[in-house]
């Protein structure tokens, strides 16, 4: 069996995924990525080939590529390819009817348009700024003393969100602490800045242009509450898996698996074959 | 499986010229033109001692021609800009600027030339002399505020060229047609002024044959921008529109309405149409061809080239060579047996272009991909400039809606690093190339199959 690696650096987290020949995930990992990169990078490496039992096998990993904005530090990889081109190739994989991307990471939100094989069309990306990141949700989750995990569900108790004004990251808790300072509800609060969020990425997909269906990756697309209001924003649903957190590091897989097909032979190997 | 890697060094393929002639010739353009904008620069810091008189002139209508007839030098604080970033010297003048006051939303042109007239005018390329008057079109809002700086600076006057432009939906007039001509007498007018100012600073009477022999001189020199910039439709392409595009500029601009300037042109296109005809193409393979839109980022501007040579791209044209050289891609010519008349004609037409070229540019950019085999059109909007960089969002879905040809949008600055990240520049570009290269395996593969049909 013939294996292929896609190891996705982003600025917060590191995720890996392992597949088969039959395109099947078999390993995934994700890490906090902290200060050292590379280490990050192999340290979800190998737990992916631990959870998928193929850990002294690493030859049988045929091409890893490495994506994110660290893909230069996984210098175990054997090529890198952009988050954006990783995306895009994930998500039409999980969702074949996928023509708009929106991922939203750490740091980062994307729109992109793809073609039925994944092809980009078109992409825009948030510049300079996290507002509308994974960022303004941390925030709000810091300011409130909440697990992040705990942000969606809490949110999705309110009906009437509380309008947040700020578009800026680093003065969102300052907003935040002052509306619950004035008595508003926290479910309420809560869910303004969701919508707040939501509102930067509707504004990016369509600068793109929406076209049906919608794929939601990221990290971000864990929170049941951002997943409600985009499809409320949207006025339909969109596509959400459970392995969205791990679609850049999948769609980095594929295009390891791509080149195993075409018979690429990458330098590591050709060393060991040697 | 087509390769979606990044080249890593210059093509093997180099530039072997197969006569005494191409050895001649083949890059004689960027040594000359470094070694005349070094000459250039020499001259002005040198104008104080000789008494001579220099004038502040933007790149969108410099009326150079009238300029020289008095022996005016002209200095462009924008070209003066584009070198303190370059040479990485800008972050400091910028920040001066800031320090007394000027907010970070202004231009960084603008800042990084008052925080170099605050260090009496040293700059990398020699010493910049104080003005003794400035002339600016309306073309950009913001050299009417730069001239006041100017003003207030060194008490000097300032002349304000008001140049109609292209009325709403883009109807133009042309010569002969009521609307033209009424503007052209407006225009006319004007330079009438200007000629009456430069004789009270300068002593001097107008000379109107010494007019004529600048605006011959830069009759040939727009003559031969126009056929630059057709020349590039050749494969390979033979300069790059944007690296080496901005030598060119600085030559247009500096040593317009000079003989040297007309002689440097008629130069250069001799190489490029001898490179043309040969297959000489630029140091770096061409795999992708590309239209570049906005103006470039000159605080990392080799790296920002590499982006994209590192991919096998190359910048065939670009709209900063339209709206840069003050409208000269169109080539046109002065009458030169009724200057005046003509310079106002030119100067309507020529400085509407350069407008046009950052408002209206979509057409202009829809007409170019064809014969110039464009593959991508990478607009680059920038903070500084919400003259050139507005509207670029949708001039782009314009020409994706017209046509079928990529786009990459990336905002930076031409001038504040602070605002530059070349990482996400980096990570755009990457993106765009992956998706060019898909597309052209997709091509390939949809052509093979039509073939073997």
């Amino acid at each position: 069996m013939t294996y292929a690696a896609g190891v996705d650096v982003g600025s917060t987290q590191t995720k890996a995924v392992i597949i088969d020949e039959d395109l099947r995930i078999v390993g995934r990992a994700l890490v906090s990525t902290g200060s050292n990169v590379t280490v990050a990078a192999e340290s979800a490496y190998e737990l992916a080939l631990k959870q998928g039992n193929i850990l002294e096998e690493q030859d049988g990993v045929g091409f890893i590529i490495g994506t994110g904005y660290g893909r230069y530090k996984v210098t175990f990889g054997d090529a890198q390819t952009t988050e954006i081109s990783c995306h895009g190739r994930g998500a039409v994989h999980m969702f074949p009817g996928t023509r708009t991307v929106v991922d939203m990471g750490g740091q980062d939100t994307k729109a992109i348009r793809v073609s039925p094989t994944g092809e980009i069309l078109d992409f825009v990306m948030n510049d300079k700024c996290a507002a509308g990141t994974g960022r303004f949700l941390g925030a709000a989750a810091s300011a409130l003393d909440l697990p992040l995990d705990q942000l969606g569900p809490t949110a999705l108790q309110s009906s009437r969100p509380v309008k947040i004004t700020t578009t800026c990251t680093v003065f969102a808790d300052g907003e935040i602490l002052s509306l619950i300072g004035k008595g508003k509800r926290v479910e309420d609060v809560l869910l303004g800045v969701h919508h707040s969020v939501v509102s930067r990425s509707i504004g990016l997909l369509s600068r793109v242009g929406i076209d049906k269906e919608v794929t939601f990756t990221g990290g971000v697309a864990n929170n049941t509450g951002m997943v409600s209001v985009l499809n409320q924003e949207l006025g339909f649903d969109v596509n959400v898996s459970e392995d969205s957190h791990f679609m850049g590091a999948l769609g980095a897989a594929l295009f390891a698996m791509d080149r195993i097909v075409a018979g690429r032979t990458p330098a590591r190997l050709q060393e060991v074959k040697a | 499986m087509t390769s979606t890697t990044q080249l890593t060094t210059p093509s093997s393929q180099l530039i072997t010229p197969p006569d005494s002639l191409g050895s001649s010739i083949v890059g004689r353009g960027n040594k000359e033109g470094n070694r005349l904008f070094r000459d250039w620069y020499a001259e002005l810091t040198s104008a104080p001692d000789r008494k001579e008189h220099s004038a502040y002139v933007f790149v969108m209508g410099s009326l150079a021609e009238i300029l020289r007839s008095f022996d005016i030098h002209t200095i462009f604080p924008e070209i003066n800009g584009l070198q303190q970033a370059v040479r990485h010297v800008a972050d400091d003048d910028i920040g001066r600027a800031e320090d007394i006051g000027f907010s970070a939303d202004v231009c960084g042109y603008v800042k990084a030339d008052v925080g170099m007239q605050l260090r009496g005018g040293d700059h990398p390329m020699g010493k910049i002399p104080p003005p003794s008057l400035a002339v600016y079109t309306n073309a950009c809002n913001t050299y009417i505020k730069w001239a006041e700086i100017w003003e207030r600076m060194y008490h000097v006057p300032t002349f304000t060229l008001d140049v109609p432009g292209s009325r709403a939906a883009g109807r133009l007039t042309w010569p002969g047609q009521v609307d033209f001509e009424n503007d052209r007498k407006y225009v006319a007018g004007q330079i009438n002024e200007l000629i009456t100012l430069c004789e009270q600073v300068t002593g001097k009477k107008f000379d109107i044959d010494k007019l004529r022999e600048a605006m011959a001189h830069t009759n040939t020199m727009s003559r031969m921008w126009k056929r630059l910039i057709e020349i590039n439709k050749s494969t390979p392409s033979v300069y790059n529109a944007v690296t080496d595009g901005t030598v060119f500029l600085g030559m247009m601009n500096g040593y317009r309405g000079r003989p040297e300037g007309a002689k440097y042109f008629t130069d250069l296109v001799e190489e490029m149409e001898y490179k043309a005809a040969n297959g000489i193409g630029t140091p770096f393979e061409e795999k992708y061809r590309l239209a570049f839109v906005g103006v470039p980022c000159y605080p990392i501007f080799r790296r920002f080239s590499e982006m994209f040579t590192e991919w096998g791209g190359a910048f065939v044209g670009s709209s900063y060579l339209w709206f840069a050289s003050g409208g000269a891609n169109l080539g046109y010519e002065y009458d030169l047996d009724h200057p005046l008349e003509s310079l106002a004609e030119g100067l309507l037409v020529t400085v509407r272009d350069s407008m046009d070229s950052m408002f209206f540019s979509d057409q202009n950019l829809i007409d170019m991909i064809e014969p110039y085999g464009i593959d991508g059109v990478v607009y680059h909007p920038i903070k500084s400039c919400r003259t050139v960089s507005t509207g670029l969002a949708d001039n782009r879905r314009a020409v994706m809606a017209a046509t079928d040809v990529a786009t990459l949008f990336m905002e930076s600055d031409h001038m504040d690093k602070r605002v530059v990240s070349e990482a996400q520049l980096k990570n755009r570009v990457d993106a765009f190339f992956e998706g060019l290269a898909t597309r052209k395996a997709r091509r390939v593969s949809e052509g093979a199959h039509q073939a073997r049909a």
